[in-house]
C-alpha cells in the first residue's frame, strides 16, 4: 500500500473507524488505445462511507467507475471489491458481484419504454421471485424515499431532469446494494434538486449501511455530504482528505477547483499546436505570394519593377 | 498513374476486408443471440410483446401492398395469358407468383424498412442513452433480455406477414381478374387449387420467408447494437439496416430459388 496515502488515511481517522476497505484500487493504469487515461491510481473506499472522486471533465472519472463496475479491465494494477479482484471474475462471478452493486448513470439511463413503476420494479422482477403484491409495496417504498410516489405511472419522458435523477436513484437502490456508484449525480440540476439529491445520497447510504462512491465536479455540494474526497488530475490522485482538510487546504489546485477559477494549475486550454499556426497565418503569407505571382504573369511585370 | 491504381486497389481491398470482418462479427452476434435465447421462450410473453409491436407495426402496409400487388398481377397476368388464350390459368399464375416469390420477398422487404429500421433505431438509442450499460450493471444480460426476444419476434413475424401478403394478393387478383375483367370464377379457383402444390410451392415459400426473417432481424439488431452511441451513429445504422437487408433478401432469394427448383 502506498505509504503516504496510508498515513493520510490513518491520520484522518478513516482507518481507525473501520479498518476494512470495501473497494481497493491499486496501481491502476488504463488507456483507451494508446491514450493513457489513468496513470497509477491508488484509492481506498472504506465501508459505510460516502466518498467523492472529483476532477475536471474528461479526466477519467467515468472510466474509473467503469473499472469498478467491471465493464473494462485495467491495463495494469487491480480493483478489488470485498477482497475479490473484479477483472479476474468470470461472467457469472461478475454478475453475482454486480447484484450487490447499484450504479446511477450520468443521464439516469431510465428505460424509456417503461413507466416509472416498472423501471423501479425491473430488477426485482428479474432477480427475485417475489409476488407482485410485495414488489408493489417495495416499489412504492423506494419511490416514497425519493419523494416521487405520485409519479409511478408516468413515463420517463414526462419527468423533469431532477425527477428523472431521483427515479433513477430509486431504481439504483431497488435491491439494497452494498456499494452504490454515482456518476455525476449533480450535473444539470437546479439548486433545490441538487440539495435534494445530495441529501438523498447521504440518507440512502446511511439507511442501507452501504458504501457510496460519488463521481462529481460539484465541490460545494459534495463537501456537504461526503466523508472523504479524492482529487484527480492528469490521471493521478493529486490531493485527498476529509472535507475539513480540503477546505483548509491551500494547494493551488484545490483552491482553483473550489473557487471555480478559470485558469490555474488546471489550464484553460487543452494542449494543442501553436495558436498562430492554427489560425493559418502562414497560409495568408502564401496567399499574398500567390497574388504577386499572378499579377506578374498577367500583367507581365512586378510592381516593384514598375516602381523602379 | 501506377500510384493511383495501387491506391484504389488498396482502398478496395480494405473495404472488402472490412465487410468480411463485419459479416464475421455479425455471425458471432447471431450465435450469441441463439445461445442466450432461453428466456425468450421460458418467458414467452417477452417475445409475444415484441411480436405484437413489430408485427402490428407492419400489418397495414403489408395488407395494402399485398392487395395492390395482387391487383397488378391480375391485370398483367390477364394481358399475357389472353395472348395464348389461356385466361383461365389466371388463378394459378397469381397464386404461384405470390406464394413462391412475391409474398416472401416483398413482405420481407417491407418488414425490413418498417419494423427492421425501427428495431435498429430503438436498440441504438437504448445504447446511446446507456440503457444497455445500465442493464449490464444490473447483472442482466441485455442480449438475452432485450435482443433475443426481438429476434424471435422477427423470425415469427416475417412468415406470418408473408402469408397475409399472399392471401391479400390472391384476393386482389380475384377482384381484378374475376370481378372486374370477368374471368370465369370457377376456373380461377379450380386452376389455383390443382396447380399449387403444398410441399413444392407453399412450403418452399414458407421456408424462404423464415430465412428472410432470420436475416432481416439479425441485421437490424446487429446494426442497432453496433451503432456508435451518437445521433449520426444511430441514423447511419438505420439506413444501413434497410440497404443491407434489402440486398441480402434479393441475393438470398436467387440462391434459395436456384437450390430449391
Ligand atoms: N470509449 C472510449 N474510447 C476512447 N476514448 C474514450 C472513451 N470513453 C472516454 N474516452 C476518453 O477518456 C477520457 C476520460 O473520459 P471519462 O472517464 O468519461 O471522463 P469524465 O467522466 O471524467 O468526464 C476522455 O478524454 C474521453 O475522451
Ligand atoms: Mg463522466
Amino acid at each position: 500500500m502506498g505509504s503516504l496515502e496510508y498515513r493520510c488515511l490513518k491520520a484522518t481517522g478513516v482507518y481507525n473507524v473501520l479498518s476494512e476497505a470495501l473497494v481497493e484500487i491499486r496501481d491502476v493504469n488504463f488507456a483507451y488505445g494508446h491514450r493513457p487515461i489513468l496513470k497509477g491510481m491508488n484509492l481506498t473506499f472504506p465501508k459505510n462511507k460516502v466518498i467523492a472522486i472529483m476532477g475536471g471533465s474528461g479526466c477519467g472519472k467515468t472510466t474509473l467507475l467503469r473499472l469498478i463496475g467491471g465493464s473494462i479491465k485495467p491495463t495494469s494494477g487491480y480493483v478489488k471489491i470485498g477482497g475479490q479482484i473484479i477483472h479476474e471474475l468470470d461472467r457469472a462471478g461478475l454478475y453475482a458481484m454486480r447484484r450487490k452493486m447499484g450504479m446511477l448513470f450520468q443521464f439516469g439511463a431510465l428505460f424509456t419504454d417503461m413507466s416509472v413503476y416498472d423501471n423501479v420494479a425491473f430488477q426485482m422482477r428479474e432477480h427475485t421471485n417475489l409476488p407482485e403484491e410485495i414488489i408493489h409495496d417495495l416499489v412504492m417504498m423506494k419511490l416514497h424515499a425519493v419523494g416521487l410516489r405520485g409519479t409511478h405511472d408516468l413515463l420517463p419522458a414526462e419527468l423533469s431532469g431532477g425527477m428523472a435523477r431521483r427515479v433513477a436513484l430509486a431504481r439504483t437502490v431497488a435491491l439494497d446494494p452494498m456499494l452504490i456508484l454515482y456518476d455525476e449525480p449533480f450535473a444539470g440540476l437546479d439548486p433545490i434538486s441538487l440539495t435534494v439529491v445530495g441529501n438523498l445520497i447521504k440518507r440512502l447510504n446511511d439507511a442501507l449501511g452501504a458504501t457510496s462512491i460519488v463521481v462529481t465536479h460539484d465541490v460545494q455540494e459534495s463537501l456537504k455530504i461526503v466523508d472523504y474526497l479524492y482529487f484527480v488530475a492528469d490521471g493521478v490522485i493529486i490531493t485527498e482528505g476529509t472535507p475539513d482538510e480540503i477546505k483548509a487546504s491551500n494547494k493551488p489546485f484545490v483552491q482553483q477547483f473550489i473557487n471555480g477559477e478559470m485558469d490555474g494549475p488546471v489550464p484553460f486550454h487543452y494542449p494543442g499546436g501553436d495558436y498562430q499556426q492554427d489560425l493559418k497565418l502562414k497560409s495568408i503569407e502564401r496567399v499574398k505570394n500567390n497574388k504577386r505571382k499572378v499579377t506578374e504573369r498577367y500583367f507581365g511585370l512586378d510592381r516593384r519593377q514598375k516602381k523602379k | 498513374m501506377m500510384a493511383a491504381l495501387t491506391k484504389n486497389f488498396v482502398g478496395l481491398g480494405r473495404r472488402v476486408m472490412n465487410s468480411l470482418w463485419r459479416i464475421g462479427i455479425g455471425a458471432r452476434f447471431l450465435s450469441l443471440i441463439l445461445l442466450n435465447s432461453g428466456i425468450s421462450f421460458s418467458r414467452f410473453h417477452l417475445t409475444v410483446k415484441e411480436l405484437f409491436f413489430s408485427g402490428v407495426m407492419s400489418l397495414i402496409i403489408i395488407l395494402v401492398a399485398g392487395m395492390f400487388v395482387g391487383m397488378v398481377l391480375g391485370l398483367q397476368g390477364y394481358e399475357t395469358l389472353k395472348r395464348y388464350g389461356s385466361e383461365s390459368a389466371l388463378g394459378s399464375l397469381v397464386a404461384l407468383s405470390l406464394v413462391r416469390e412475391l409474398g416472401p420477398v416483398l413482405a420481407a422487404l417491407l418488414f425490413a424498412s418498417r419494423a427492421g429500421s425501427a428495431m435498429t433505431a430503438e436498440i441504438g438509442l437504448m445504447k446511446a442513452t446507456e440503457q444497455i450499460s445500465a442493464m449490464e450493471m444490473m447483472a442482466i444480460n441485455p442480449i438475452a433480455r432485450v435482443v433475443a426476444p426481438r429476434f424471435w419476434a422477427g423470425v415469427f413475424a416475417v412468415p406470418l406477414l408473408a402469408a397475409m401478403f399472399s392471401v391479400m394478393g390472391v384476393f386482389g387478383g380475384y377482384l381484378v381478374g374475376v370481378v372486374l375483367i370477368g374471368v370465369d370464377e370457377g376456373s380461377f379457383w379450380s386452376q389455383m387449387q390443382s396447380n399449387v402444390d403444398f410441399q413444392h410451392d407453399v412450403l418452399n415459400g414458407v421456408f424462404k420467408s423464415c430465412v428472410f426473417g432470420v436475416v432481416v432481424t439479425a441485421i437490424a439488431l446487429f446494426e442497432g447494437y453496433d451503432a456508435p452511441p451518437t445521433a449520426e451513429g444511430v441514423s447511419g445504422a438505420t439506413t444501413r439496416t434497410v440497404v443491407e437487408s434489402s440486398l441480402a433478401i434479393l441475393i438470398l432469394d436467387f440462391i434459395l430459388t436456384a437450390l430449391m427448383i
